[in-house]
């Protein structure tokens, strides 16, 4: 299982499509990892610069619709080489979740509300997420400030995180 | 209750349900190219799993950028390639016997009525013509289905597509999807199976429902399907005679993916084409149709026949018809990529090449080449091109280029006049739109 504990990143709008997450011209990389530079690399959002925010993440706190646009699974593949294993989001494109489940990353579906409130208690300020996978717990900490939500997966989306995703899960079992 | 074809493939295939929605099934082929499927091998070996399921059940080929245009391209094929030989997949198609993968496979005799086939390629609906569940996947289900041939689906809702009446002369497989797209949008199956089936379908060659099958993606269908019938088992017969006593025999095992009279259909649409004339696109989406009498007089700067769409030897035939002694327009590019060897050989034999190459065509050899926008045929920003391709996507056959989707005889038409313009194979009738 990866690991789901770490700094959170916040990108305060809804929509965000799979070509800036990561941009179509490098879909000709052999190679994920060849992808990592450039990571969110033509999103345009207030108050935020990929060049020295995404560093050291873990997490991706987002709003509606995170991840529509192509079904590519360069997406969750540049997220995952630049160690970010969890997005939460108010709400993912069908496919785009299900790569992210796929690749034995979380993709957290949580109330608008709750994540209203996760932006305007901790967006803008250093937080850390910790993550009980198996309780369905996630504690989000800043100075000073601390609050758990729980969540929930479907058992075939928990079995595929456990086992580190679709291919492994595939071949152990079948 | 009775079932869909897909249903029933899904039946005959299932190796696990871990939700009751997620069907794991057994896969019958895994076809491979260059573009989709490096990415796969390297992360297997990343994985420290190089293996593959079956190497008699593995297809591959170099077909979308072949020759090799740079070092990237080139190294593409250079990882399939090495993969193909330290796993000894025979079925691997490289320069000389290379084609378009659609095209070729099919070709070859690697689909049957009733298989499950998987490809890191959206067009893999193609294959559905044969009454195959084929479908275009990702980078992670590919590596499964190579690792262990296997992958998962939703259960398979189905449209069914009743084509009522028969094709008027001049009007060909391309012009019914197109109409049909045009009709119900590109997200008008999204998710479904298109379940191609009445009077029409039954009277088309294998080669037009390939056509037909090709575009069902372009309306966001999972896969494209035609009942097998006397038709497919013709077209297979020289492939699987060693396997059945009469093609009578084969029509009775592949019948038994047939749907039943009272499956239950999602969605149920009936299409009528006798009236349908020629059919092209507009604009950026695939289901911006309109007849071609609308479109004509629009500038073009290139045609381009070919393609797993219509890139086959009847597609070739019809646009050499119209080219017969004929001259392109001399502001316009004229390229046909044959899609297979095999096509390109029965072409040379007919004299169809010389027609082309008489009339002022470009004859490439067999690749995807200009449809993806990658090499043969490049469009420069502000270009415009008449193709027998699939997509018309922004900037598909290259950045700030427009592409219109027509069949061959439009696209030979289009050619003579410099623009858009109708095939003379067709004749207005009165009423007819
Ligand atoms: S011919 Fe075009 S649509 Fe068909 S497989 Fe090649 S690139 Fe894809």
């Amino acid at each position: 299982m990866k690991d789901f504990n770490g700094e959170v990143l916040f990108l305060d709008r809804s929509d965000i499509n799979t070509d800036e997450i990561i941009p179509a011209r490098y879909l000709t990389e052999i190679s994920k990892e060849a992808l990592a530079p450039h990571l969110l690399e033509d999103l345009s959002l207030e108050e935020f610069d990929a060049a020295t925010d995404i560093a050291g993440k873990r997490a991706v706190v987002s709003r509606a619709n995170f991840g529509c646009g192509s079904s590519r699974e360069h997406a969750p593949w540049a997220l995952e080489v630049n160690g970010i294993t969890v997005v939460i989001a108010a709400g993912f494109a069908r496919i785009f979740r299900q790569n992210m489940f796929n690749c034995g990353m979380l993709a957290i579906e949580l109330p608008e509300a709750e994540i209203d409130r996760l932006f305007s208690r901790f967006a803008g300020k250093p937080t850390h997420l910790e993550t009980d996978f198996d309780a369905g717990r996630l504690t989000f900490h800043s100075e000073g400030d601390s609050e758990t939500i729980p969540f929930t997966v479907s058992d075939f989306d928990r079995a595929l995180v456990q086992a580190g995703g679709w291919v492994e899960y595939a071949d152990a079992r079948y | 209750m009775g079932k869909t074809i897909a249903e029933k493939i899904f039946e005959a295939h299932a190796v696990d349900r871990p939700t009751p929605d997620t069907w794991v099934l057994r896969l019958d082929a895994v076809f491979c190219h260059e573009i989709t499927t490096p990415v796969a091998i390297n992360d297997l070996v990343a994985r420290g799993k190089d293996r593959v399921f079956d190497p008699a059940k593995i297809k591959a080929v170099i077909d979308h950028v072949t020759p090799a245009k740079d070092g990237k391209t080139a190294a593409q094929g250079k990882i399939l390639r090495q993969w193909a030989r330290r796993h000894g997949i025979k079925d691997f198609f490289d320069i000389g016997r290379n084609g378009v993968c659609h095209a070729l496979f099919p070709e070859k005799g690697f689909v049957r009525p009733g298989y499950t086939v998987i490809m890191g390629d959206s067009h893999t609906c193609t294959h559905g013509a044969f009454g195959a569940f084929a479908a275009g996947v990702g980078t992670t289900d590919l590596e499964v289905g190579i690792l262990k041939g296997v992958c998962a689906f939703r259960a398979p809702a189905t449209l069914k597509l009743n084509i009522h009446g028969s094709l008027p002369a001049g009007v060909y497989a391309k012009d019914v999807i197109l109409s049909i797209i045009g009709r119900i949008g590109v997200n008008g199956a999204t998710n479904k199976v298109i379940q191609f089936e009445g009077p029409a379908v039954t009277a088309m060659t294998m080669e037009e429902r390939m056509t037909l099958c090709n575009m069902a993606i372009e309306a966001g269908a999972t896969c494209g399907i035609c009942p097998p019938d006397r038709t497919t088992v013709g077209y297979l017969w020289p492939f699987i005679q060693d396997e059945f006593e009469s093609p009578e025999a084969a029509l009775a095992e592949y019948t038994r993916f047939a749907p039943d009279p009272d499956a239950v259909y999602d969605q149920v649409i009936d299409h009528d084409i006798s009236e349908l004339a020629p059919q092209v696109t507009f604009g950026y989406k695939p289901d911006n149709v309109k007849p071609v009498t609308e479109m004509a007089g629009t500038p073009i700067d290139q045609v381009y026949i070919g393609s797993c769409t219509n890139g086959r030897i009847d597609d070739l035939r019809v646009a050499a018809k119209v080219l017969e002694g004929k001259q392109i327009d001399p502001n316009v590019r004229g390229i046909v990529s044959p899609a297979t060897p095999d096509i390109f050989k029965q072409a040379l034999a007919e004299g169809i090449i010389a027609t082309f190459m008489a009339a002022g065509f470009c004859v490439t050899n067999p690749t995807c080449g200009a449809c993806l926008g990658m090499s043969n045929g490049v469009l420069a920003d502000g270009e415009v091109c008449a193709a027998t391709t699939n997509r018309n996507f922004n900037g598909r056959m290259g950045k700030g280029g427009m592409v219109h989707l027509m069949s061959p005889a439009t696209a030979a038409a289009s050619a003579i006049a410099g623009a858009i313009a109708q095939s003379p194979l067709f004749k207005t009738t009165e009423g007819s739109n």
